[in-house]
């Protein structure tokens, strides 16, 4: 079975962003990015899967700019077979890029697509439901767990009340949350041999994909902030302030 | 002509806390609103929801498909209610049932989903927070239908009485034949749940094991609390996934949240800083945390907590 795996180039979830004087966005230049760290937990399932020898290939795939080549030689590096680039410079939003990687799964036709269960810039949580969409095929969202079978895969799920295991038929769209797995890091010596793996790069008029941004973005501001507080000396003077100041208890 | 669909959160038991946020969302918009009552054995909710407050018709779809809300069974069903039904905008509520389904309804639909809306400042622009709530982002919808989650601690909960709108079935449930529902491990607690909670104590890696939480218990009881944690102490395993409290986990503005050894990444921050009062202790007089607590208490957990529970 052949995984793809969508990896996302994402501001650092080290960094504390800035919004941008004008209201455009945040600031993006000079600042760290990294692999969206949920996709780090996909692509190390991918490979996980391959050591176990339920997986034969593994294709990861991006779609921005050409520094996001970085974050795909990453993925080779944590051990991914092949690379495409949906060369890409503009905004990219969900459904655009399900659109990018339905186009590539039709072409590579892969037994399961590995997806993070959202994007720490964006925060959306939407591209891998909307891929399952556009194909027909099934979803195993927030999974914690990945069991593949013949012809299906066993999915445990993160849901707001606990846990729930879901079979999917084959092929089928997962995505992973935070307990999934803990991500390698890559060695030096993969890191050099990463550079040598195959990276193609293509364009969504080549993929006859439309990325236009449906999501018009009219304002980014700072979310209001809270008024500072105060440190209170015991457990005595804290039970009061609740009680008599903030009334909460 | 504004008519909003709004998916109610399953649940044979009930109409839930999620619903009625999201119904408080709807009613910013102005138009009609529906509601989409869909499960197995839920024509009680459905009467119960055709009591909320600014109903105008309740459809009920009751069906073995729906038992379990798969995405691949519910949102072809969505799709044929907004296809047939000329919905202007479809809103579910931000729950791991929502996220789940309305992106695929959109795609479908082949429109954008706005994820976790906070704010209606016209029936087409909405506002949402970006990188973990450090920025806030008004955006505008350039499709024809609006398919939005809605974020529950942003909205105030419309009256769950005083309506009474129409119930009507709908069919054309079916299976996908793409999954199904294996098994489930669900929490039980007697406790209230998270998202709803008017107070929530909480526990970080600080609290060094699970055995250690029954502290944090102890004083979630005398309060009438739920209890929450941090990623760090969900990945140790001290407490299930469904503690945890931030930016992907659950969105939580109680009137009180109380961190106890939690450091205030802004990942957690994210999930818990729309609290109305927020109590820090911490012994690290350093933690971040203590920059948006209103009330810090700089001491060592193990002594501080159950004194607290003593006191209150
Ligand atoms: C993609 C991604 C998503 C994430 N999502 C979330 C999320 O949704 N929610 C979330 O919470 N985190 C999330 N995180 C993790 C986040 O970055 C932090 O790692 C995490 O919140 C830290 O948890 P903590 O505060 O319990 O642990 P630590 O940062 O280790 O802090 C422990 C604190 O306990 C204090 N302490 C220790 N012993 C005592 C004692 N005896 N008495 C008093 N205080 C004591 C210490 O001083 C310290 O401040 C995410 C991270 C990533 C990369
Ligand atoms: N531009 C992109 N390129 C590749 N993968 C992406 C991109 N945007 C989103 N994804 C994938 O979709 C997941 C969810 O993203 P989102 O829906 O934006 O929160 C990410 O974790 C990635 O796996």
């Amino acid at each position: 079975m052949k995984i793809l795996v969508a990896v996302k180039r994402v501001v650092d979830y080290n960094v504390k962003v800035r919004v941008k004087a004008d209201g455009t966005g945040v600031e993006t230049a000079n600042v760290k990015m990294s692999m969206n760290p949920f996709d780090e937990i996909a692509v190390e399932e991918a490979v996980r899967l391959k050591e176990a020898g339920k997986a034969t290939e593994i294709v990861v795939v991006s779609v921005g700019p050409t520094q996001a080549q970085e974050t795909l030689r990453t993925a080779l590096a944590m051990g991914a077979d092949r690379a495409i680039l949906v060369q890409h410079d503009g905004e990219t939003q969900s459904l655009g890029v399900a659109k990018a990687l339905k186009a590539l799964a039709e072409k590579e036709q892969p037994g399961l697509v590995i997806l993070g269960k959202q994007a720490i810039d964006d925060d959306a949580n939407q591209t891998g439901q909307m891929l399952a969409a556009l194909l027909g095929w099934a979803q195993g969202t927030f999974a914690s767990k990945v069991v593949p079978a013949e012809g299906t895969v066993a999915v445990t799920r993160e849901i707001d009340g606990g846990l729930e295991t879901v079979e999917l038929k084959l092929p089928a769209v997962v995505t992973t949350d935070l307990r999934l797995n803990e991500p390698r890091y890559a060695s030096l010596p993969n890191i050099m041999k990463a550079k040598k793996k195959p990276l193609e790069v293509v364009d969504a008029v080549g993929l006859g994909v439309d990325l236009t941004p449906r999501l018009k973005t009219l304002k980014v501001v700072e979310p209001a902030k809270r008024a500072g507080g105060i440190k209170v000396g015991s457990v005595e003077e804290l039970v009061a302030k609740l009680k008599t100041e903030a009334r909460v208890i | 002509m504004t008519t909003i669909l709004v998916i109610a959160e399953p649940s044979a038991e009930g109409v839930k806390a999620p619903t009625l946020t999201t119904l408080g969302a709807a009613a910013k918009l102005g138009g009609a609103v529906h509601v989409l009552v869909l499960g197995q054995g839920v024509a009680g909710v459905a009467d119960a929801t055709a009591k909320i407050a600014g109903v105008a018709k309740v459809l009920v779809a009751d069906a073995a498909e729906l038992a379990h809300g798969l995405a691949e069974n519910v949102a072809p069903l969505v799709v044929g209610l907004v296809k047939s039904g000329g919905y202007s905008h479809v809103l579910a509520p931000s729950t791991t049932f929502g996220k789940n389904v309305a992106p695929r309804v959109a795609a479908l639909l082949d429109v954008a989903q706005i994820s976790d809306i906070t704010g209606v400042e016209s029936p087409d622009t909405f506002t949402r927070p970006i990188y973990a709530g450090n920025a806030i982002a008004t955006v505008q919808s350039l499709d024809p239908v609006k398919v939005a989650t809605v974020r529950g601690t942003a909205f105030e909960a419309v009256q769950a009485t005083g309506g009474s709108a129409a119930v009507e079935a709908v069919s054309g449930a079916a299976d996908a034949g793409l999954s199904t529902f294996v098994g489930n491990e669900v929490s039980k607690s007697e406790r209230p749940e998270l998202t709803s909670a008017r107070v929530i104590v909480s526990g970080g890696r600080g609290m060094q094991s699970g055995d250690n939480f029954h502290l944090l218990e102890a004083l979630a009881d005398k309060l009438g609390a739920a209890v929450g944690a941090s990623r760090a102490a969900v990945d140790a395993g001290f407490v299930p996934n469904d503690y945890q409290v931030g930016q992907t986990g659950k969105i939580v503005a109680p009137e009180l949240y109380i961190a106890v050894g939690i450091s205030g990444a802004i990942q957690h921050l994210a999930g818990m800083k729309d609290s109305k009062v927020i109590v820090a202790i911490n012994k690290d007089e350093e933690a971040p945390i203590f920059q948006i607590a209103d009330y810090g208490l700089v001491a060592d957990l193990f002594k501080a907590v159950p004194e607290l529970t003593g006191q209150v």
